[in-house]
């Protein structure tokens, strides 16, 4: 039962990492890698929103293991974000490497922050 | 060896789409379906086994996370020698990367287990810990890669210049017959 629920959040949350970049890749034609970007903060978001609810008390761990584990879990990526990075430094776009690398982390660690406090203002 | 130089130029900057990459830009006009479920499939398979790794190796609350450490590094070593491989040497069917790259290393490794877990840590009273996950996760996950994808690169580099001086002596070897 727990790998299934693994299972079917990563089925959804692999495709969805793949749709979203492309999509955001249609509407900015830029050297940052904003897709990647936008997903892992996003994914950062939802994972600090079931972890603060299942901490309140207001999600079992079956969501945990199908949003958090599964679904985010998979939507986000480091090895997308890390060869990203590395492909911008050689490529003679240092500042990109670096804002990427920076910018990542500061707004994935932001937006986990924000999803724990969004659960505890919900459901506390 | 002039192949040593151009290896990197042709590698893309994101390894799941990427399509300033004019092959991938037209081949994203084709359908989508059997990319999607490759995708899926990968992600499915990644994801198991970090779940896997992470009931075999637990991490206690208030503990440093070695487990997503470690399954974030490996994958960014993987990704580092999948890409070069998959670029530079191996013409491999065009749903190979979707499926390995995208799929099964994009869902072995995770970004949001990584910020939540330092939150976590952050909001428990560890912040030292926290901090030391923040700053080493990062930096092991970038030397990965960059260690992988340039021992690679060398790799193959030498590969194709063997080849290449292979094809040569053939040529020469040919020349001779028929000049005879």
């Amino acid at each position: 039962m727990n790998w299934l629920l693994v299972i079917v959040g990563a089925v959804v949350g692999a495709p969805a990492r793949y749709l979203t970049d492309r999509a955001v890749q249609r509407r900015h034609d830029s050297a940052f890698p904003w897709g990647t970007f936008t997903i892992n903060v996003v994914g950062c978001l939802v994972l600090g929103l079931i972890t603060g609810a299942v901490a309140e008390g207001a999600a079992s761990s079956h969501v945990q293991l199908l949003v958090g584990t599964g679904f985010c879990g998979t939507l986000t990526t480091y090895s997308t974000f890390s060869y990203e990075t590395l492909r911008l430094a050689e490529s003679g776009a240092r500042f990109y490497a670096a804002a990427n690398a920076v910018a990542s982390v500061a707004a994935g660690l932001g937006a986990a922050f924000t999803g724990t406090a969004l659960a505890q203002a919900f459901w506390a | 060896m002039p192949e040593a130089r151009s290896t990197t130029a042709e590698e893309p900057v994101d390894p799941d789409i990427d399509l300033h990459d004019p092959v991938q830009r037209r081949q994203s006009g084709e359908s989508q379906a059997p990319v999607v479920a490759m995708v899926a499939i990968g992600g499915a398979i990644g994801a198991c086994a970090r779940y896997g790794a992470g009931l075999i190796w637990t991490t206690a609350p208030g503990a440093f996370p070695w487990t997503t450490l470690l399954i974030n590094a490996v994958g960014c070593a993987v990704i580092g020698v999948f890409m070069v491989l998959i670029t530079d040497f191996w013409s491999a069917h065009r749903l190979v990367r979707p499926f390995f790259g995208t799929g099964v290393l994009g869902g072995f490794t995770t970004f949001s287990t990584y910020a939540t877990d330092i939150r976590a840590l952050v909001d428990g009273g560890h912040a030292r810990t926290g901090l030391a996950y923040l700053a080493l996760t990062l930096v092991a996950a970038l030397v990965a890669v960059w260690a992988a994808a340039s021992a690679t690169r060398r790799l193959v580099a030498g590969r194709i210049a063997a080849r290449a001086e292979r094809f040569e002596r053939a040529d020469e070897t040919a020349e001779e017959a028929g000049a005879r």
